[in-house]
């Protein structure tokens, strides 16, 4: 009987055909060799225009298979070209989010052995209870659409860039949570006012109508364009950098700020994200002019939803002594950035409509 | 003084209690009232109570410990290079992990989708947090797996079958059973899919013997990565595990729920044994070197963790809910695995069919004979023979061994799993919307003709999913030439002759199979010959499938 030949598994231990092969083959890489992230992602999930022989094996009962192009309203002559600019994979995202966490937990914990929440003046209290407070309901709601995106893209790199999209949202959510919770042992805070704001505050109802008009759509590309090219810029970002985290230091309170920022951070990358595969596919030769023109039809939904939401939001900014924050301000940088947004994925703003 | 100024003292800071953090953590969520959302993926189930979080585990927390986990993950890779583990380990073993770590990234990724689903479904907050941290967990199981692989490809003797891993994914005859796996996570009803098939079954039962079996199997052939990874992978399970039972816990109590609960246990166990226990116990049981008669056997592990841990007390305790469970089932996939040697026929099976493989798989040796004996009482007088013929024909200097006659009789596949229908004697046939369809037992005659039907036990189920498009393999080549077949799947090296998969672990080349050794030979679907022949050709030809083959020398 024979033994089995090779007795050493290292490379290199024998030369032949293909023992020089140390690369995934099966996709072109983006740069001039593939990234970590490329290795890892690029493929996962198999299309039956790429390598899947036999095409979808299951379908639901109206004979669409488990994933379908139909899924969205936008059409790509190859969506797996898109690669994010973030290039996250498990353990960098791991890698960032960990940082993020462990970062506002010292920053939380500093100011808090300091009492720095004792000197935060009493009305800015009143303000973190009530609108940050409603604050973190926008950022879960923006987490849950992203979640239902995530599973309807044709390839791995589409779905991915909105799951650590959620996966972002949710942490904000989470650390605003326990934030107020946190400094509620040290000053009195009422940790179930952001909700009541949330849901009834006259302000907040426009920012509620935008989310949740978000959470209603199916299309995971308008769920994903709606979230990072028109309420982030509009809404997001605004409440967030122009509000809280400008309005803070006069307030005595240097801690906010930190904690929200890092979502501004996070809005970099998931817009830059956004920006790269929108671009993709404004740019299909095939059909990018429809797709523009889809995405226009998109913005006549939400951008007045998400204008409407900023203006009705204006309100917070006088509830302050915030002689030196002018909400017209902030709002026009806002408005500056959509624009740079529409116009880095060349989508003009539909016929008709002004900001 | 000194004592109140120690670093635990000085950095010691209260925090919100964990069980009020997660009060107000489910407390995000609110009833929409301006847009009304579009349940997607819709359900036949009733599904009104909200499901509990069992693990009240905050993002602040779960971020670092994941983190830490990699940290370890990486560091242990490192150090197996540093202490040149390559050197040691057991090429068998690894030639396998081309097919396994080619399967399981997409069944992974699948469960990340798979949450979107459920999260949708699950009516409450409370289980939020849970679904947001199985979607991302699946997100890491998936990535760190391919990163494994690229590890094994870059370090590895013959990297030949990593590099093409995931195309090879889409292609080859043996992931296509992965893929049924995968697909069932987010295909057809919601409930069916997220809940009872991947998190009540497969993660609750079956990853086990992937996540548990095969790592123990790894580190005895000097792989210590496998295991540094899958055990890092399945300590994560424990939370889709309470997540699963969660779930189940607020649909059980339906009287309405039950029948359908009844017929996704069946279908769910059924198909996770055939597709399961056909690759891991294949790969456990093959794949490894290691004849040590002290350890335990592929069917000791299944009595262990699948009979004694998972039936006994998870599925058991569910009759108290009047959930019916087919302990019939149960017996019948033991029997298979004990008394029909389901295993060995599957290896039998991969084995034969090395030539549209893209690993090498290594032939049986005198000390594996002396231990599937030992463990399996009869095993050479079935399998003895093939194994003495895999050997003789394993240099290209014949055509490969499915082509030589020594009686074996290529199988039909099964339309339900996706494994062929190996076990002859309960081979079955049946016609769906006027079809005919092959199947490997009859509980998956039953899943393809009943479960995955318009409806059940006479209620309607129009959420339900269903088998479709090109499932069966041999009909994409169907009296294709074997060479032209394996230069379409792509498993030809890098000289553009030698191909990919060998019969063995030679690495000189004139032992290494070539393109021009396939030449000639005609590859056929069985289903589509089945079908058609003329009825009375049928039943003759049923019959003879059913009595089986005998093995001859070659």
């Amino acid at each position: 009987m024979a033994q089995s030949a090779q007795k050493s598994g290292a490379a290199g231990s024998s030369t032949f055909s293909g023992s020089d092969s140390r690369r995934y083959n099966y996709f072109e890489a983006a740069g001039r060799r593939a990234t970590v992230y490329e290795d890892v992602t690029v493929d996962v999930q198999p299309d039956p225009r790429r390598h899947l022989l036999q095409g979808w094996i299951m379908s639901f009962a109206d004979g669409t298979p488990s994933y379908s192009e139909d899924a969205t309203v936008i059409k790509c002559s190859d969506w797996h070209v898109y690669r994010a600019p973030d290039q996250e994979w498990e353990r960098t995202h791991f890698q960032r989010q960990s940082h993020i966490e462990n970062t506002i937990k010292m920053v939380v914990d500093n100011a808090r052995a300091a009492g720095a929440p004792d000197r935060f003046d009493k009305n800015w209290v009143s303000v973190l209870e009530n609108h940050l407070g409603a604050l973190k309901h926008a950022e879960f709601g923006i987490g849950i659409a992203l979640t239902k995106a995530q599973r309807d893209g044709v390839t791995q790199m589409v779905n991915n860039t909105m799951l650590t999209n959620s996966s972002y949202k949710y942490r904000l959510a989470q650390d605003i949570t326990l934030y107020l919770g946190d400094i509620g042992l040290d000053i009195d805070i009422d940790g179930d006012a952001g909700k009541k704001t949330w849901l009834e505050d006259e302000a907040w109802q426009g920012v509620r109508k935008a989310v949740e008009a978000i959470m209603a759509a199916t299309d995971y590309i308008e769920v994903y364009f709606a979230v990072n090219v028109v309420y982030e810029a509009l809404v997001g970002e605004l409440f967030r950098s122009g509000f809280i985290m400008r309005a803070g230091a006069a307030h005595n309170d240097y801690v906010t700020p930190a904690v929200v920022s890092a979502a501004e951070s996070d809005y970099q990358r998931n817009l830059a994200n956004t920006v790269s595969l929108l671009s993709m596919l404004n740019g299909d030769a095939e059909h990018g002019d429809a797709n523009k023109a889809i995405m226009q039809g998109w913005l006549k939904t939400h951008l007045p939803l998400c204008t409407g939401a900023a203006e009705q939001l204006q309100a917070v900014w006088g509830i302050e002594d915030n002689d030196d924050l002018d909400f017209g301000s902030v709002f026009a940088d806002a408005k500056d950035k959509f624009r740079s947004i529409l116009s880095a994925i060349d989508v003009n703003l539909p016929e008709g409509t002004s900001l | 003084m000194s004592g109140n100024l120690t670093l635990s003292k000085i950095v010691k800071q209260k925090s919100i209690s964990i069980t009020e953090a997660t009060r107000r953590i489910a407390d995000l969520g609110w009833a929409p009232t301006y847009f009304e959302e579009i349940l997607k993926y819709p359900t036949d189930y009733k599904v009104e109570k909200a499901p509990k979080d069992p693990m009240k585990q905050v993002l602040r927390s779960y971020f670092p410990m994941q983190e830490e986990k990699d940290n370890r993950v990486y560091g242990a890779l490192d150090a197996a290079l540093r202490g040149d583990m390559f050197r040691n380990v057991e090429p068998r073993w690894i030639e396998w992990q081309k097919l396994f770590l080619a399967i399981i990234p997409f069944p992974e990724i699948s469960a990340a989708r798979s949450m979107a689903i459920q999260s949708q479904i699950a009516p409450g907050e409370d289980l939020r947090t849970g679904f947001t941290m199985q979607m991302i967990d699946e997100f890491r199981h998936s990535t760190i797996q391919m990163n494994l692989k690229k590890w094994y490809m870059e370090n590895y003797v013959d990297p030949a079958g990593f590099d093409i891993t995931e195309a090879a994914f889409g292609k080859c005859y043996a992931t296509t059973i992965g893929r049924q796996f995968g697909e069932g996570f987010i295909t057809g009803d919601a409930v069916t899919s997220t809940n009872v098939y991947l998190q009540v079954v497969a993660e609750t039962g079956f990853t086990n013997t992937l996540f548990v079996a095969m790592p123990s199997e790894a580190a005895r052939n000097g792989d210590y990565a496998l295991p540094t990874v899958f055990l890092s992978v399945q300590s994560d399970e424990s939370r889709h595990i309470g997540n699963g039972h969660s779930f189940l816990m607020s649909i059980v109590k339906e009287p309405e729920n039950l029948d359908l609960l009844e017929r996704d246990l069946r279908y769910a166990f059924w198909q996770n044994h055939a597709i399961v226990d056909a690759a891991i116990g294949t790969i456990i049981e093959y794949g490894t070197k290691d004849r040590d008669k002290n350890k335990e056997s592929y069917a000791e592990l299944w009595h262990r963790w699948i009979y004694d841990d998972y039936y006994r007390t998870y599925l058991l305790p569910l009759e108290k809910y009047g959930v019916k469970i087919h302990h019939d089932d149960v017996e019948a996939a033991w029997d298979r695995i004990v008394k029909k040697n389901y295993v060995h026929k599957v290896a039998q099976f991969f084995s034969v069919g090395w030539p549209v493989a893209f690993w090498r798989i290594d032939g049986m040796v005198d000390e594996d004979f002396e231990w599937f004996e030992a463990k399996y009482p009869g095993w050479y007088n079935e399998f003895g023979q093939y194994w003495e013929n895999y050997e003789k024909a394993s240099l290209p200097n014949q055509p490969p061994l499915l082509y030589l006659d020594q009686g074996y009789i290529y199988p039909h596949r099964c339309w339900s799993c996706n494994v062929p229908a190996l076990i002859r004697e309960d081979f079955c046939v049946d016609e769906v919307e006027g079809e005919l369809y092959t199947y490997c037992s009859e509980t998956c005659r039953w899943t393809h003709k009943v479960a995955f039907a318009a409806e059940y036990n006479g209620r309607a189920t129009p959420a339900m999913g269903r088998f479709s498009g090109r499932r069966q393999w041999e009909e994409c080549y169907h009296g294709w030439d074997l060479a032209d077949v394996i230069k379409d799947l792509g498993f030809v090296r890098s000289d553009g002759k030698t191909v990919i998969q060998q019969p063995h672990l030679h690495m000189e080349d004139d032992k290494m199979w070539k393109l021009e050794h396939f030449k000639g030979l005609e590859l056929r679907s069985p289903l589509m010959d089945l079908r058609a022949m003329s009825p009375e050709e049928r039943e003759k030809h049923i019959a003879e499938y059913r009595a089986g083959f005998t093995i001859k020398p070659i």
